[in-house]
């Protein structure tokens, strides 16, 4: 199969609207007589399941949680950009469009990602609508702040729950359609494969999480907007249950998975405390304003931070770039944090951390004026860490975050299945090598409320309506597959536990695919995955049976899905002789250690194609073609 | 930073499915960390359980960071535990002490049975919403979002009534397992909008009806759910529900 990504012809402003028009459409008469399974009730499934509903479409929601307001998106803090140019300081669709595309460290395709900055501004009108709170002014009007990779103010937030208030909307949205019957909503439910009926995406096969129940639910649509798969890498600021299970099944189904190395990690986290931690706590962002990030100069200096004299630290940020200092992009200010911490002048009892001090905030502004800004923040640091940021500065350590990579989806947001889309953090397509902060709440509901009702359509007008039947050989087929494969978990009775193979796994992936990649290393951590693969079915241990609620039945499927999928993100680390974004490939770099990309052999998607247990995967490249910008190196310096 | 490890004896409620009876059983947590969240120590629980050939505690979570509203435990007669504004997840070894017992149960509530352990089914929250909580607006048919202003006194009131997580202490808290915190947050949140203002009547009525249909029980103003609620949801939301429902009940 050759990829066609259907980026419609014309000048990019006005790719969109005619798309739109040519698009085929179903008559509102028939809608009724489709029916579409969305899995993930995130902000990309929740809008998406909502508006195919008002459109009049039969839809069924699948989540794992006990409720779809409880989607990993519930957790995001800092905002939700949109070019709504409310503050008159110079923004447009257009420089939205140029800050993502240059933030993407140019890996992304350019069609989608003006489509993106165009429907921003709706999605603000519709979540004002739904009644979510916004933060206001005196005056009444919608508050906006700036955030990383922009010189505008375009950022609209709830206080630091702007995730959570944005997925509330949409579940209201969801919970209205419910009530009319046109949603039916499936909780604590995992989808565990996708159908495939003559090629196309015809239902799946899930299971009831409570009873244990192997169920199977047809549909003339599948949309996968099930979120991103970071868990690969054990300790991140994702919620616990987020995982790659389904868009990895769909994978092996004959969806393209694109760009899986993209990853992004967050510089400013909460680092590790222990063997026993489960997960890391993301400190928003905004604090590099006034945290100024610092290690001492010596190695192996264990005195108090405030026992360190002036002199003898390193603000190694500042020093090196001292016209952005604390403020580079996400992946400069990680990659440097990892730096100072391998020379041997990381602080804490692990010594996997650097501080980030608020003494001199506190001086200038005065401790209440920090309070007033951070006070939330240097409670929960206080919470989690029992230390006072006030008296002490803060330990902080990048963490991975999100995914850009993901299933490769076509313009309209259809993976090489017919029939099967995804949508929101699950697909690929937004954000190129590198995601700007606040922009991965604006690409989920682009997604739901405005794209996939606009192209989904045009599939369905092509396709019968008659209702499909799960009462079918390929439904055998796959149910079967699935039992199987939970039975074999359940057979091996070895003696480790699936957290036991987690956080190896996830050692694996950090410390060979992590913040700095090379070519040794990658082939060293492709053979370690290959070798705990092995010995995970040899030796899992799993407790209970699966006719019950069983938590470590429903991980161990995730973690054989992570066993797999991590080698695909080694295997395209591997194959990208360049770096670019959070793909940082030690070899290609700049004398000042700056990531150097290669535009003339490596613009392009890689999409990756299954071709079977145990056989390489086939490398498809989609060519991305840059009309309105052009591509320049970055500088921070 | 961490001082010495403890021993705690833990106390939990297990329960093998909506059907069967439960029963507290006694485990002993060793060598606990005062820098563990209470659930990084039930991980551990629950790994010696494991290799010990037992069945582990099942227990609901996800974020892990008090904003998602799973976690859900009664810890020593607390809905998520001794400190005030923290959901169990957030909460950390270092507020208990060397040698202490602990004991952990699920919600309790006719409301929300059961499911396995610690895990009980909050469902009717859902529903709740369903019956009316939102505002009937299709995607793509809406004005400017800066067309309406909105008192920023207002808009802040209706952001701190929504920022209910939706995690169920104030029932489990509650002597009568009512549910009209959570309920009156939702309410207030839309009554304090102007884009809320349209449908406030129904909605008032439909969410107070499908409340009862589910079996919550009444509100006799103990004010134990305020007192436990992890985001600081206020009782005056109750006293706002009150009047919407009177108000409404007047002129159907
Ligand atoms: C701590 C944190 C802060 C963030 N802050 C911001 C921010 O300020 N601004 C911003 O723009 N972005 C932010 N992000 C990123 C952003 O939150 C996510 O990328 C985005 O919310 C993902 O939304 P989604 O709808 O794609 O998926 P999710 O919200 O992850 O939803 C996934 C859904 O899929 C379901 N699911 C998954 N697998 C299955 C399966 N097999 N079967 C059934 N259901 C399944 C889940 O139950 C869930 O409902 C943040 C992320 C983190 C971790
Ligand atoms: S009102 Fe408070 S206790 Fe009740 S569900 Fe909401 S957040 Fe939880
Ligand atoms: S696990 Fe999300 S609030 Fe506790």
């Amino acid at each position: 199969m050759t990829l066609d990504s259907k980026i419609p012809a014309g000048p990019l402003s006005e790719k969109w609207d005619n798309h739109k028009f040519k698009l085929k459409l179903v008559n509102p008469a028939n809608k009724r007589k489709y029916d579409i399974i969305v899995v993930g009730t995130g902000l990309a499934g929740a809008s998406a399941a909502a508006s195919l509903a008002e459109l009049g479409y039969n839809v069924k929601t699948f989540c794992f949680q006990d409720s779809p307001r409880r989607a990993h998106s519930i957790a995001a803090q800092g905002g939700i950009n949109a070019a709504k140019n409310y503050r008159n300081d110079g923004d447009s669709v257009y420089r939205l469009f140029y800050d993502t595309i240059k933030g993407g460290d140019y890996r992304a395709r350019e069609a989608n990602v003006h489509r993106l900055a165009q429907v921003s501004v709706n999605i603000i009108d519709q979540c004002v609508a739904q009644g979510v709170p916004f933060a206001r002014e005196y005056g009444g009007l919608l508050d906006n702040r700036s955030f990383g990779g922009a010189q505008v103010s375009r950022t609209f937030y709830a206080k630091g729950q702007t995730g959570q208030q944005l997925l509330l909307g949409a579940y209201s949205a969801m919970n209205r359609q419910i009530a009319e019957g046109k949603i039916k909503s499936y909780t604590r439910h995992e989808m565990l494969d996708v159908v495939l009926v003559d090629g196309q995406a015809r239902g799946i096969i899930a299971r009831d999480l409570v009873t244990g129940e192997i169920e199977r639910h047809a549909g003339h649509a599948v949309l996968l907007c099930t979120g991103g798969y970071g868990n690969v890498f054990y300790l991140t600021t994702y919620a616990r249950g987020s995982n790659g299970t389904a868009v990895w099944r769909a994978h092996k189904k004959g969806a393209y998975f694109g760009n899986p190395c993209f990853t992004q990690i967050h510089p400013t986290c909460i680092p590790v405390s222990g063997d026993h931690q489960s997960k890391l706590t993301l400190m928003s962002e905004s604090l590099r304003n006034d945290g100024r990030i610092w290690v001492p100069k010596e190695k192996g200096d264990k005195r108090k931070p405030e026992a360190i004299p002036e002199n003898e630290r390193d603000y190694y940020l500042e020093r090196i770039y001292p016209s952005f200092g604390n403020l580079v992009p996400r992946d400069i200010a990680s990659r440097k944090a990892k730096e100072v911490c391998d020379e041997g002048r990381g602080v804490g009892s692990t010594g996997l951390a650097v501080y980030l001090d608020f003494a001199d905030a506190i001086k200038r502004l005065g401790k209440d004026a920090v309070e007033a800004k951070y006070g939330n923040l240097f409670d929960m640091y206080k919470q989690i860490t029992g230390e006072d940021p006030y008296q002490t500065p803060m330990r902080i350590y990048p963490a991975v975050h999100y995914t850009m990579g993901g299933l490769w989806v076509d313009y309209n947001l259809m993976t090489s299945v017919p029939g099967l889309y995804a949508c929101g953090e699950a697909n690929f397509s937004d954000h190129g090598a590198n995601r700007l902060g606040a922009s991965a709440l604006m690409q989920g509901l682009a997604d739901g409320y405005f794209v996939i009702p606009a192209t989904l359509g045009d599939y369905l007008a092509s396709v019968e309506r008659k209702p499909i039947s799960s009462d079918s050989p390929e439904f055998d087929a796959a149910e079967k597959a699935v039992k199987d494969g939970i039975e074999k978990l359940l057979s091996i009775k070895g003696n480790k536990t699936v957290h036991e193979f987690q956080r190896e796994l996830g050692q694996i992936m950090w410390n060979h695919c992590g913040m700095a990649r090379n070519e040794a290393g990658l082939k060293e951590g492709i053979e370690k995955i290959k070798q705990l693969r092995n010995e995970f079915w040899k030796d899992i241990h799993i407790p209970g049976t699966d006719q019950e609620l069983n938590q470590n039945l429903e991980k161990a499927g995730r973690v054989a899905d992570f066993l797999e999928l991590g080698e695909l993100m080694m295997v395209d680390a591997l194959h990208r002789n360049e770096s670019c974004g959070g793909h940082f490939r030690e070899e290609f770099q700049t004398p000042e250690g700056e990531a150097r990309r290669d535009d003339d052999n490596y613009t392009y998607v890689a999409a990756w194609e299954y071709k079977g247990e145990g056989q390489p995967e086939q490398l498809h490249k989609e060519k991305l073609d840059f009309e309105s910008v052009t591509l320049t190196q970055r500088s921070y310096k | 930073m961490s001082s010495e490890n403890m021993n705690l004896t833990l106390k939990v409620w297990r329960q093998r499915n909506g059907q069967s009876q439960g029963s507290f059983e006694t485990y002993q947590a060793k060598s606990v960390s005062p820098d563990m969240s209470f659930l990084e120590m039930m991980d551990v629980v629950n790994e010696d359980l494991i290799k010990g050939g037992k069945d582990p505690i099942a227990f609901d979570h996800d974020c892990r960071e008090g904003i998602c509203g799973t976690c859900s435990m009664y810890i020593n007669g607390r809905a998520h535990g001794p400190v005030k504004g923290v959901t169990a997840c957030q909460l950390h070894m270092r507020s208990f002490i060397d040698g202490e017992t602990i004991t952990i149960e699920p919600w309790r509530a006719t409301a929300f049975p059961v499911l396995k352990d610690l895990i009980v089914d909050r469902s009717a929250f859902d529903r709740i919403q369903q019956a009316g909580g939102f505002v009937s607006v299709n995607t793509g048919s809406v004005p400017d979002a800066n067309a309406i202003p909105v008192a920023k006194a207002c808009a802040d009131e209706a952001f701190n009534s929504a920022a209910c997580i939706g995690c169920g202490a104030c029932v489990a808290a509650c002597k009568n397992s009512s549910a009209m915190l959570f309920v009156s947050a939702k309410v207030s949140q839309y009554a304090m909008l102007p884009q809320g203002d349209v449908e406030r009547k129904d909605r008032v009525i439909k969410m107070v009806s499908q409340m009862d249909e589910e079996g919550f029980g009444t509100c006799t103003n103990t004010e134990a759910c305020e007192a436990e609620c992890p985001k600081g949801i206020s009782v005056t939301n109750i006293a706002r529900l009150n009047r919407e429902y009177l108000r409404a009940k007047l002129t159907e």
